[in-house]
C-alpha cells in the first residue's frame, strides 16, 4: 500500500497536500482499495463554495460500497476535478496523482496540525 | 396445518437441541409477559375460512355489479385471462428480491422488460423497477429534485391540477423540511387551463415543477411554455402520466420532461379496493444517478452469457444506510410483473386500441351528457381523454345517491378536494363502457330531473 | 441459452389481443397532441404466455424449495390466500366508492386492524404503509411530530443499534434525524451503558428490533424502554421478526410506542419477487391521534339488529396522508385470512415451531461454522461464512455453493457486525427432513472447503446462469431493451 512521504492525512482516509495556501485533496490508496473498482463519483460542493472541515465532499461508489469522503481543511473551493466523473477508475488507477479531487484556498493553515503525517497514518492502516 | 411437525419430530428435535420442552426455548422472554392470552376469534379450518371470506366479499357491491364512472386515480379496464394466470405461477410470487441473479433471471428479465417498456411509452431514458403507487412515486420525484440541487432550490411547484392525493403525499413526506415551500396548488393559482398564473411563479428558487398528463381533471394541456419557462429558470419538470393516454398522446419525454412518473395501476392490474398498486418513475439521462430505488441491467456471467443483475445498488439504503436519498427497499415487483406482461399481450395495436375506445367513448358520453337539463361541460374547448368533468344544478350528493339507486357508480365528487368545484362531478369512462351503458346513465339522470 | 425479450420476439403485425370496434360516433383525435410512434412489442397470446412462463422456469421460490433468506421469513404462502383475494368482491370494488357499497371491505380493514392491536398490544393501528420501509417512514414521522407538537425542538437524534436493517438509518435521516449509531454487547443484546450515555434531552427515539438481527432476544428489553422512555424518547419497535413472538411476547406489554409489521413475512402474504409488501404500523395509545389519515373505525355502533357502519375516520393531529387510496387492500385481505385460520393457539404454533426449527439446525451446524453468539436463539441464527484455517473461501462462496445443492442461500453479509456473516431463518413451515438435507449441506460444503475449494470458488455451476459480472453491469450500464429509432412502431 502506498503513503506518499510528501502529503497529510485524515482518519476517513483522504490526503492533502498543501503548497503556497492551495490544498489539493484525494483519497488514500488504501481507501481505494478498500472500495475496490470505483465506478461513479458525485461531488457534493461546486467551485467557489465556502466549506469546514468534515463537510462532505463528494460521494464515490463502487459495485458493492459507497463512501464519503469529507475535508480535511477548511477554505473556499477552487477546482474540482471534472475528469474523474467521466473517468472514474484514475480513482483505482493513480490516487495521489490524475485522482485528486479538488483544489481549496485554504482559510487556517493551523488545521493540517491535526492531521497525521506518512507513517502514523501507515501505522494505523495496519491496525486496521 | 401450516407446520409440519409430528409429536415425534418435536421430540426428536427437542432432544438434539437439549431441552425437554418448547416452552424452555422462550426463557429469555421477560416471565410475566410471557404467552399473553390473545383475544382473537377461533381458529378456522380453510373451508370455513373460504366461506367466511366469500360472505365477506359479497357484502360489497363493487364495478362488478355496478355501471362505473368512476376513476379520479384508479380505473377500470379489461384485463386479458393471461395475465392472472401467469402471476400466480409461484416461480414468480412466492420468490424474493432478486438478490442472487443465478436463480432470480425470471424476475430480473421482467424488470428490464418492464423498464423498457416504461421507457418507449413514455419516451424517457431510464425507469426504474418502480414504487409503491403514483402518490409516492410523487414525493420521490421532489426528493430527487430537492437532493439535486442540494436543498439550495427552496420551492417547489405543484399543480392544482396534480390529483390530491399525490399532492398530500408530497406534503406528508417532506414536512420535515421546514424551508421547502411546496407551492402552486392553492384556489388563487388556480386551475386555469392556459396556466399562466402558475408559470409566472416559476423562479430561480424553483426546484420542480409538477404538472399531470392529462390532468386530474383529464384535460390535455399543452405544457410546451410551461417547460421551457421552467428550464430557463433552471428547474426541473415532473408530469404525472397516465399510462393509458400514452397509447395516443405524444409521451412526456418528446415535450421535454426530465421526469415522468404515474400511477401504473391502469396496465393489467385490479381495483382492489385501491391497492397493491405500482408507482413508475422514468428521468432522462442526465438524472439516472439520481433514482431512487431497484434498477436492473445487463451483463454477461462467468461463461459469457448474457445475464441480468441489480445494478448500481451502492445507491440504496442497504448500502448507504442514513446517507442513501431514499428509504425504499421493496417495490411493487409482482406488479411490474402484471404491468409488463400486460403490455406485451396488448402490443402496440391493443395499447393504441384501448386508448382510442377510451377517448371516442369519453367523448360520446360528454356530448350525451351535456344535452341533459341541470348538466354543462365544464371547459369544452380544452381537449380531455377519457375523463371530464360535468356540473351539476342539482346537489352532487344527490346526484350520486339517486345514480347509485340505479346501481351506477356516478363518478367523483370533485368538492370534497376542491371547493370551488362544488357540484362538480368528474366521470371517467374506459373501453369497457358499452354505448348503452352511457345511453342508460343519461335515461336516469334524465328521470333524475323530471322526476 | 439466454432467453429473447420481448422486444427480440416482436415481429410488426401480430396481435396478443383485440378488442371490439368503438360503436360510438367518432370524435377527431386532440390536434397537436397525438404521438407519431408508438414502440410496443407486437405477439401473439400464446408467444407472451411462453415467454413469461419460460423465465419463470429460471427463478427460485418457495414452491421449489427451501428459502432460508435470514430477516425475510420465506415462509409458505398458503394458496387459499391467492384464492380469496381474487373474489370480485374485493378485486373489483373501485377506491373511491362510497363507504356504505363497501362495508365488506371496511369490515375487513377494520378487523385485521383489531387483530394486529391485539397480536402485539397496542391502541391503534394504521393498514396504509405500503411495505416495512413504508412503515418505518410512518413511525419515524410520528416521532417528528410528536416532538414538535410538545416543542421539544431539540429531539434530533435517532438511536440505532448497529445490528440494524439499512432501512432504519434511511428512514431516520429522511425526517433530518441525526442517526447515532448504539453498540452492541457481548452477548449482542443493546450495550446499556452506551445507551445511558446517550440518553440526554437530544434523543428522539431508538429503533429497536427485537429479536434483533443476530436473532436474538433482547434480554434487557424492559430496561432499555425504561431507559428511553425516561430521557423522553420513543421507542420504535421494528417488526421485522414478529414471526418469532406470534402469541409468545406483545411488544406493546413492555411499553415500545411504536411497531411496524410486514404482512408479507409475518403474515403469509407473498413476497412477489419484490413486492408488494404491506406494512401496517402500531401505537401506544399517547400516538393514537398521529396515525396516518385516514383509518378504517365503527362511524355508528350496531345494536342487535343491524351491524355496526364501518367508515373513514380522521386522527386529530395526523402526520398526514401517507399512499394513496386505503393501502395494499389485496395484502390485507391474505393476512386477515390468514390469522383466521390461525387464531391464538395457531400463532403461538407458529412462533413456537419457527423457533424450534431455528434452534435446530443452530445446534446442528455450530460444530462445523463459527456461531459467534452462542446462546438461545429466536427465529433465526448468524454464523461465520469463513474458517481461520481455509483461506480464500468467503461466505459468498458457501452461498453460493449452496444453488448447486437446490437451496436457496441463506442472507450474506448482514448483519454488518458479524464478520461474513451467514444469516439462516427456517421458518416454522419447513420439516425437519428438509432441515437435515440443508444441515447435511451445509457440512458437506464445508468439507469442500477444504478437500475442493475451486469447486466454491467457481459455484455456482448448475444455475440458469453463473456468477454475473457486476462491474461490467454498473460500468456499461444497460438498463433497457435496445430498440433503435428504425423500430417499428408508427402509428397507423
Amino acid at each position: 500500500m502506498l503513503v506518499p512521504e510528501n502529503l497529510k492525512y485524515q482518519k476517513t482516509d483522504e490526503w492533502v497536500k498543501v503548497e503556497d495556501g492551495i490544498a489539493t485533496i484525494g483519497i488514500t490508496d488504501y481507501a481505494q482499495d478498500s472500495l475496490s473498482d470505483v465506478v461513479f463519483v458525485e461531488f457534493e460542493i461546486d467551485v467557489d463554495d465556502e466549506v469546514k472541515v468534515g463537510d462532505s465532499l463528494a460521494t464515490i461508489e463502487s459495485v458493492k460500497a459507497a463512501a464519503e469522503v469529507v475535508f480535511p481543511v477548511s477554505g473556499k473551493v477552487i477546482e474540482v476535478n471534472q475528469t474523474i466523473v467521466d473517468t472514474p477508475e484514475i480513482l483505482n488507477e493513480s490516487p495521489y496523482t490524475e485522482g485528486w479531487l479538488v483544489k481549496v484556498q485554504v482559510s487556517d493553515e493551523s488545521e493540517l496540525e491535526k492531521l497525521m503525517d506518512a507513517p502514523a497514518y501507515d501505522a494505523y492502516c495496519q491496525d486496521r | 396445518m401450516f407446520t409440519p411437525h409430528t409429536k415425534h419430530d418435536v421430540e426428536v428435535m427437542l432432544e438434539s437441541i437439549g431441552v425437554g420442552k418448547i416452552e424452555d426455548l422462550f426463557q429469555e422472554i421477560p416471565a410475566q409477559f410471557r404467552y399473553p392470552d390473545l383475544n382473537l376469534p377461533p381458529r378456522l379450518t380453510e373451508m370455513e375460512a373460504a366461506a367466511e371470506l366469500e360472505s365477506i366479499a359479497s357484502a360489497n357491491a363493487t364495478t362488478k355489479e355496478l355501471l362505473s364512472f368512476l376513476g379520479a386515480g384508479a380505473y377500470d379496464h379489461y384485463i386479458p385471462a393471461a395475465v392472472d394466470n401467469l402471476l400466480q405461477r409461484g416461480e414468480f410470487y412466492t420468490a424474493y428480491t432478486p438478490y442472487q441473479p443465478e436463480i432470480s433471471q425470471g424476475t430480473l428479465q421482467a424488470i428490464f422488460e418492464f423498464q423498457s417498456l416504461i421507457c418507449k411509452l413514455t419516451g424517457m431514458d431510464v425507469s426504474n423497477a418502480s414504487h409503491y403507487d403514483g402518490a409516492t412515486a410523487a414525493a420521490e420525484a421532489v426528493i430527487l429534485a430537492y437532493g439535486h440541487f442540494r436543498n439550495k432550490r427552496k420551492k417547489v411547484l405543484v399543480s392544482r391540477a396534480v390529483n390530491p392525493q399525490y399532492r398530500q403525499v408530497i406534503r406528508t413526506y417532506m414536512q420535515a423540511e421546514t424551508t421547502l415551500q411546496i407551492i402552486g396548488d392553492d384556489p388563487e393559482t388556480g386551475i386555469e387551463p392556459d396556466m399562466q398564473k402558475f408559470i409566472a411563479k416559476i423562479d430561480h428558487d424553483t426546484a420542480l415543477v409538477m404538472v399531470q398528463y392529462p390532468d386530474f381533471f383529464g384535460r390535455i394541456i399543452d405544457y410546451t411554455q410551461l417547460i421551457e419557462t421552467a428550464h430557463q429558470f433552471g428547474a426541473l419538470v415532473a408530469v404525472a402520466v397516465n399510462p393509458t393516454a400514452m397509447g395516443l398522446l405524444t409521451p412526456p419525454g418528446e415535450i421535454g420532461a426530465d421526469i415522468a412518473f404515474g400511477e401504473g395501476q391502469s396496465l393489467g392490474i385490479p381495483l382492489s379496493y385501491g391497492g397493491p398498486y405500482l408507482g413508475f418513475f422514468a428521468v432522462k439521462d442526465a438524472l439516472l444517478r439520481k433514482l431512487a430505488g431497484r434498477l436492473v441491467g445487463e451483463t454477461v456471467d462467468a461463461d459469457g452469457k448474457l445475464a441480468y443483475v441489480l445494478t448500481l445498488t451502492a445507491r440504496e439504503q442497504h448500502i448507504r444506510r442514513e446517507k442513501a436519498s431514499s428509504n425504499i427497499c421493496s417495490n411493487q415487483g409482482l406488479m411490474t410483473l402484471a404491468a409488463t406482461i400486460y403490455m406485451s399481450l396488448l402490443g402496440k395495436h391493443g395499447f393504441q386500441q384501448v386508448a382510442n375506445l377510451c377517448y371516442q367513448k369519453a367523448h360520446f358520453a360528454a356530448d350525451q351528457l351535456s344535452g341533459i337539463d341541470g348538466f354543462s361541460l365544464v371547459d369544452e374547448w380544452t381537449p380531455f381523454f377519457h375523463e371530464f368533468m360535468v356540473k351539476c344544478d342539482e346537489p352532487v350528493e344527490e346526484v350520486l345517491e339517486h345514480l347509485l339507486q340505479h346501481n351506477i357508480l356516478g363518478g367523483y365528487d370533485l368538492g370534497q378536494d376542491y371547493p370551488e368545484l362544488k357540484n362538480h362531478l368528474l366521470l371517467a369512462v374506459t373501453e369497457k363502457i358499452k354505448r348503452e351503458d352511457i345511453e342508460y346513465l343519461c335515461a336516469v339522470l334524465q328521470e333524475e330531473n323530471h322526476g | 441459452m439466454a432467453e429473447p425479450t420481448i422486444f427480440d420476439l416482436s415481429v410488426a403485425g401480430r396481435k396478443g389481443i383485440t378488442f371490439p370496434k368503438a360503436d360510438v360516433p367518432e370524435t377527431a383525435l386532440p390536434k397537436g397532441f397525438v404521438r407519431g410512434k408508438l414502440q410496443l412489442p407486437e405477439m401473439s397470446e400464446m408467444e407472451v404466455v411462453r415467454h413469461f412462463t419460460s423465465i419463470s422456469q429460471k427463478n427460485y421460490a418457495i414452491d421449489l424449495g427451501f428459502y432460508p433468506l435470514g430477516s425475510c421469513t420465506m415462509k409458505y404462502n398458503p394458496k387459499i390466500n391467492e384464492a380469496v383475494s381474487r373474489l370480485s368482491g374485493f378485486a373489483a370494488a373501485h377506491p373511491h366508492q362510497p363507504a356504505d357499497s363497501v362495508q365488506g371491505n371496511l369490515y375487513l380493514m377494520y378487523s385485521l386492524q383489531e387483530m394486529l392491536k391485539e397480536i402485539a398490544g397496542f391502541a391503534a393501528v394504521t393498514l396504509q404503509p405500503a411495505a416495512g420501509a413504508h412503515g418505518e417512514l410512518v413511525g419515524t414521522l410520528i416521532i417528528h411530530k410528536y416532538h414538535k407538537d410538545r416543542g421539544d425542538h431539540q429531539r434530533t437524534r435517532i438511536l440505532i443499534p448497529d445490528s440494524a436493517h439499512g432501512t432504519n438509518p434511511a428512514s431516520s435521516a429522511m425526517l433530518g434525524f441525526e442517526v447515532v449509531p448504539l453498540p452492541s454487547d457481548s452477548r449482542g443484546n443493546v450495550d446499556l451503558e452506551a445507551l445511558k450515555g446517550l440518553c440526554d434531552d437530544r434523543l428522539a427515539g431508538l429503533m429497536f428490533t427485537n429479536p434483533n438481527t443476530l436473532g436474538l432476544f433482547d434480554e434487557n428489553v424492559c430496561e432499555v424502554v425504561k431507559t428511553v422512555h425516561e430521557a423522553g424518547g420513543l421507542v420504535y419497535g421494528d417488526g421485522a421478526n414478529m414471526n418469532a413472538l406470534l402469541g409468545v411476547f406483545r411488544p406493546g406489554d413492555v411499553g415500545i410506542d411504536i411497531l411496524h409489521f410486514n404482512l408479507h413475512k409475518t403474515f403469509s402474504t407473498p413476497h412477489g419477487g419484490g413486492g408488494p409488501g404491506s406494512g401496517p404500523v402500531a401505537v401506544a395509545k399517547h400516538l393514537v391521534d398521529y396515525l396516518p389519515d385516514p383509518l378504517v373505525g365503527i362511524v355508528e355502533e350496531g345494536d342487535e339488529e343491524n351491524a355496526p357502519l364501518y367508515g373513514f375516520i380522521h386522527p386529530a393531529k395526523s402526520i398526514g396522508r401517507i399512499k394513496s387510496f386505503n393501502g395494499h387492500f389485496g395484502m390485507h385481505v391474505r393476512a386477515f385470512t390468514y390469522i383466521s385460520m390461525l387464531g391464538k393457539e395457531g400463532l403461538r404454533d407458529v412462533a413456537e415451531k419457527a423457533v424450534l426449527n431455528a434452534n435446530y439446525m443452530q445446534q446442528k451446524l455450530k460444530g462445523t461454522y463459527t456461531l459467534p453468539y452462542d446462546r438461545r436463539c429466536m427465529h433465526e441464527f448468524v454464523l461465520e461464512g469463513f474458517w481461520k484455517d481455509v483461506p480464500g473461501i468467503h461466505a459468498l462462496d458457501i452461498a453460493k455453493r449452496l444453488m448447486d445443492y437446490d437451496f436457496h442461500p441463506p442472507t450474506n453479509y448482514f448483519p454488518l457486525i458479524v464478520h461474513e456473516a451467514l444469516m439462516i431463518e427456517p421458518t416454522e413451515t419447513e420439516t425437519k427432513e428438509t432441515l437435515d438435507r440443508f444441515v447435511e449441506a451445509m457440512q458437506k460444503i464445508a468439507e469442500e472447503a477444504r478437500t475442493n475449494p475451486e469447486l466454491l470458488h467457481d459455484a455456482p455451476h448448475n444455475t440458469p446462469v453463473r456468477r454475473c459480472d457486476e462491474l461490467k453491469a454498473a460500468k456499461d450500464l444497460v438498463l433497457c431493451c435496445y430498440v433503435g429509432d428504425d423500430w417499428p412502431g408508427e402509428i397507423v
